[in-house]
């Protein structure tokens, strides 16, 4: 044998030793310090927040399905929804025409993102629930001619189109931005090829382009989603009735401020989180074709979520 | 090779110029090719080789001349001895009797090779799903990838995408197939079995204008070469001539470059 000429250390099995299969992995103190410390500021953080009574958990839990926190529930749910899907249709619009070569439309685009993203949101709803007092009446009319047809504003504008507007034509503008990123990211040749091959441009938007651009556009629209969520609870100041306004009018009534927020903020939680997850699987679902086997996308979907 | 002689060309291109803001890329091209007809241009890199290949389908607008595939005249119309430029839509509509393949596939990432091969044919031509799909499995038989049917293009090697994207190109079934360098993004190995398919088309019969640095693909499978060099045809004949005894020093140096 070669091996024994060289040391009495080195036993035959020394190659045995060297298999990294039979490594295991040394006790590491310092990082079970470091737990034990974490674990007592949560179980202590736990215990005040349990025992406090200033927390009012009972009232929580007596409210958590009160009707009136529900269905203030539905309405920020209802909110978000139509916000964001008017949001992202006009957002669309508004990154096409940006990315256009005609003048106008580019023009208008810049002005529309510039004017939305440049103001506050909570100004902004506030202006559209005052628009009476800017424009009385809205009409349909030809300019110097007849007025075709005429309402009064008051009636147009309630707290919910003055916060469905508001937010939708806010979120417009940053959708706009993130979905002209994502339109940009495809690879030049794609739009191309399409061309080559005698599509349309809407149809090489809607069938190659859009599709690419999913991957980078998902992302940050799920942020979106969950900055939406939070920034119904605006909507209060006009006196829509929303999940946060709804907790509002009963602490008003019980004076139990604290108990009651907490009812909006588990809610808000509640949501987001599902959200989280709806993300991932999303985000799994156009990152498909990029895996090499597709039962990988699965896996990789549920770790994602574990990750957030 | 099926080359007809009493027929009308099938492409002409009549001085073409073509100027990107200043910098004059094409000065006059002049070039028949008949149907049937297998063209190929070399020269070297920068002499307008892909800007006339993507002029001849209007993805370039040309500025001076012009060029006519099938009897049309691309990207216009003449009405009533005024001449037209094309919507969108009309432009679009004319391309699709041409087809074509790119240096970088663009194979659709998205999609399936099959989705990929009949986007076109169900999207844009109208073809019912059905047949599309029957077409698309046998042009895959065609190009040798009939497992590869449901794989995304990055599951393939450069050499299986390119010919993956021939089979799209060839789907729509097109009068023209265009080919800007499509051996030239593939490794040396992959190289092969790209040629060998173009070689079976060039021996069908099909139209095929393919801009290449191949030599031999071009000796053994073009009726015709067509040497170019700044933005001019310096030098165009059977390949034999043309290759194995070029006239113009230009193309003499350019090609003892390959030997
Ligand atoms: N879109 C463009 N804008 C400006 N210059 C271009 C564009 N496309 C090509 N060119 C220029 O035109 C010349 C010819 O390019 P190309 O037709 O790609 O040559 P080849 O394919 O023969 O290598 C090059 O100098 C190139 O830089
Ligand atoms: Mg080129």
């Amino acid at each position: 044998m070669i091996n024994s000429t060289q040391s009495d250390a080195a036993p035959q099995g020394a190659a045995n030793f060297r298999d990294v299969a039979t490594a295991h992995t040394p006790f590491r103190t310092g990082r079970l310090l470091l737990w034990l410390v974490i674990a007592f500021v949560v179980i202590d953080f736990g215990w005040i927040i349990a025992n406090n009574e200033g927390f009012g958990w009972p009232v929580v839990a007596r409210y958590f399905f009160d009707p009136t926190v529900i269905s203030g529930l539905y309405v920020s749910l209802g909110l978000t929804v139509v916000a964001m899907i008017l949001g992202v249709v006009v957002g669309l619009v508004i990154a096409i025409m940006r990315m256009s070569n005609d003048g106008l439309a580019k023009g208008f685009a810049s002005l529309f993102i510039w004017f939305f993203r440049g103001t506050p949101l909570l100004v902004q709803l506030i202006f559209w629930y005052n628009m009476s007092t800017l424009f009385p009446a809205i009409s349909i009319s030809i300019p110097f001619g007849p007025t075709l047809a005429s309402w009064d504003t008051n009636s147009v504008i309630t707290p919910m189109t003055a916060a469905i507007v508001g937010l939708a034509l806010n979120e417009a503008a940053y959708m706009a931005e993130i979905i002209r990123g994502g339109l940009i990211s495809v690879d030049r040749g794609q739009a191309e090829t399409a061309e080559a091959f005698g599509m349309t441009k809407g149809r090489a938007l809607w069938r190659i382009i859009i599709p690419q651009a999913m991957r980078s556009i998902v992302p940050p629209t799920g942020n979106q989603l969950i900055s939406m969520i939070k920034a119904t609870s605006l909507v209060s100041v006009i006196a829509m009735a929303d999940l946060l306004y709804s907790v509002q009018s009963i602490y008003n009534r019980t004076f139990e401020i604290i108990p009651m927020l907490l009812v909006a903020v588990l809610w808000y939680l509640l949501i987001t989180s599902v959200l989280n997850l709806g993300q991932s699987y999303i985000e799994a679902y156009y990152g498909r074709s990029e895996r090499r086997n597709a039962g990988v996308a699965k896996v990789e979907a549920a770790t994602g979520e574990a990750n957030h | 090779m099926t080359v007809i002689d009493t027929a009308k060309p099938l492409v002409q291109a009549r001085n073409v110029h073509k100027a990107f803001d200043h910098l004059e890329v094409l000065k006059g091209i002049d070039l028949d090719v008949m149907p049937g007809e297998v063209v190929v241009i070399l020269g070297p890199s920068g002499s307008g080789k892909s800007t006339f290949l993507r002029c001849i389908n209007h993805l370039e607008a040309i500025q001076k001349g012009f060029i006519e595939v099938d009897g049309e005249q691309i990207g216009y119309k003449l009405k009533k001895d005024r001449l037209e430029k094309l919507s969108a839509n009309g432009i679009a509509r004319q391309r699709r009797k041409i087809g074509m393949v790119f240096q970088q596939f663009n194979l659709y990432p998205h999609m399936t090779v099959l989705q990929n091969i009949i986007e076109a044919p169900v999207g844009v031509h109208g073809e019912s799903r059905k047949d599309a799909i029957e077409n698309a499995r046998q042009l895959l038989q065609r190009v040798g990838l009939s497992e590869k049917a449901d794989a995304y293009p990055r599951q393939l090697s450069g050499g299986q995408q390119q010919r993956v994207a021939i089979a799209r190109a060839l789907a729509i079934k097109p009068k023209l197939m265009l080919f800007d360098e499509p051996t030239s993004a593939l490794d040396p190995e992959l190289v092969g079995e790209v040629l060998a398919t173009m070689r079976d088309l060039a021996k069908q019969g099909l139209t095929m204008i393919v801009v290449t640095h191949e030599i031999s693909f071009a000796r053994e499978a073009a009726d015709r070469v067509v040497f170019m060099d700044g933005g001019v045809i310096v030098e165009q004949g059977r390949p034999e001539d043309v290759i194995g005894n070029p006239q113009h020093p230009r193309t003499q140096s350019f090609l003892s470059r390959f030997l």
